[in-house]
């Protein structure tokens, strides 16, 4: 029933791919503070939430709704489509089950910049 | 309140709820409704017997099963059947008791939710008994838990084995009843955003960090139900509510006429399951 070993391998031959063709998988040193910020708002349960369907990082008891937030440098290049996605996500799938948290006002617009800093750091 | 467009989603293998949600489904009928829905769990778990689904979340995971298994040996709620059935005993101040309002008979379980076709609205079993309780100039109770659970405790203990079969008559009123259910069902609603359906039938087996989502069907069997989270019974509204909260949208009144639409709706969905309340739950 869990995929998520199956996304997780997928996801990890998509890293290994990129670092063997030797780009750069670090982000440039984002704000360590924002990143930390954002970290929390992430894993905060009454804000994101992101566990509750995503796997990430080194949070407890993730759901699997989502697919595991993985490499996301390399899988999202574009700052502002993965800002749109935790955004607004029914833009890019108008049936997708992920809260639009700036839609909705369930973040501030400086909390998902904070996320999103975060996100590129995994 | 925005209805989902899942008729795009449907690419994405949601055709049962696409093929229900769609704008269209609301001139489906409420039995080719049943085998779409029944089909789609079907086929999204293999081998689950249909009746197995009025065990929640526990039809699907083996793990949790065990544990469940083992307290449904010494149930929980086994003190409330036994004040449930004092409270149907209990004399009203005019001498009558609730039996005068259901023939004298508990098993009441199977004759509700129905359509009362001189009222234009769906009757639900606590509405019934609160209807008593007054017409016999008793005080009304509480429709989310306390006396209200312990009596359904009772009455659904005494049902156990009937089959669910709420009928929905060729009665334009009764169809708008199941309609407005159904809507509510595929309706994203609160500041998360979402529709019954979407956790109950597009993520059913799938974890919300550490709950599986258990699937929609058969969710109407077991009522009222012990959560070990409540630490007492709750009834099937008082769900709702919570349902509801989860994705921060204002919860109804239990017993309000949206609940008892929704109630009728999804009870329809359970159609050939045993009632087989009360039960015990995480
Ligand atoms: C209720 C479940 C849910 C919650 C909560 C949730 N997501 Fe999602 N997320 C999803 C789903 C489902 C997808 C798959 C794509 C889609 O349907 O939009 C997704 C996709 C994503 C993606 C794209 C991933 C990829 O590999 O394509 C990102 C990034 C993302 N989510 C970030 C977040 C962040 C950050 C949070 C917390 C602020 C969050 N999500 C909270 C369900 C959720
Ligand atoms: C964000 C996801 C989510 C949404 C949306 C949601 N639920 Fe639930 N629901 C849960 C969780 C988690 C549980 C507890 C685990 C389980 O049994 O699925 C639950 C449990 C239930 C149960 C009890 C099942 C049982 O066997 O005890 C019912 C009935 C129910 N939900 C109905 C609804 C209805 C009706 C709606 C729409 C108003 C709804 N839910 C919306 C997450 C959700």
């Amino acid at each position: 029933m869990r995929n998520t070993a199956r996304w997780a391998t997928m996801a990890a031959a998509l890293a290994i791919a990129i670092v063997g063709s030797g780009l750069p998988l670090a982000a440039i040193a984002a704000d360590t503070d924002a990143v930390a910020f954002g970290k929390q708002v992430a894993f905060d349960r009454k804000k994101g939430n992101c566990l509750a369907c995503h796997v990430m990082d080194d949070g407890e008891s993730p759901g699997n709704i989502g697919p595991p937030l993985i490499a996301m440098k390399a899988r999202f290049p574009d700052r502002a489509r993965l800002r749109a996605q935790v955004w607004d996500a029914q833009v890019a799938n108008p049936g997708t089950r992920m809260p639009p948290f700036g839609k909705h006002q369930a973040l501030s617009e400086k909390e998902i910049d904070a996320i999103v800093d975060y996100l590129y750091t995994l | 309140m925005k209805f989902t467009k899942l008729t795009l989603a449907a690419i994405c293998a949601l055709i049962a709820a696409a093929a229900m949600a769609d704008k269209k489904a609301s001139e489906t009928s409420p039995s080719e409704d049943l085998s779409v829905y029944r089909d789609y769990f079907a086929k999204r778990f293999p081998g689950v017997p249909l009746n197995e689904f009025g065990n929640g979340v526990y039809s699907i995971d083996r793990v949790s099963r065990d544990s469940w298994e083992a307290i449904e040996e010494f149930p929980p709620y086994e003190p409330m059947i036994e004040a449930g059935e004092a409270f149907w005993n209990q004399k009203f101040a005019n001498g009558k008791s609730l039996g005068s309002c259901f023939d004298g008979n508990p098993a009441q379980r199977t004759n509700y939710p129905h359509w009362n076709a001189e009222r234009k609205m769906v009757m639900t079993l606590p509405l019934a008994i609160n209807e008593c309780l007054i017409a016999n100039g008793e005080t009304a109770l509480n429709y989310k838990k306390g006396k209200i659970a312990d009596v359904l405790a009772y009455m659904s203990y005494e049902s156990r084995g009937q089959k669910i079969n709420v009928e929905v008559p060729d009665d334009p009123d009764a169809l708008a009843a199941y309609s407005a259910g159904k809507s509510f069902y595929f309706a994203r609603r609160g500041q998360l955003n979402f529709s019954c359906a979407q956790c109950h039938m597009e993520s059913a087996g799938m974890y919300v960090r550490t709950d599986i989502l258990s699937p929609a069907v058969g969710h109407a069997s077991g009522w009222p139900v012990y959560r070990s989270k409540w630490g007492e019974l709750g009834t099937l509204h008082r769900r709702f509510s919570g349902c509801n909260k989860q994705v921060r949208a204002k919860p109804f009144a239990a017993q309000s006429e949206q609940y008892r639409n929704l109630e009728y709706f999804l009870t329809h969905m359970s159609n050939g399951i045993e009632y087989n309340g009360p039960s015990a739950r995480k």
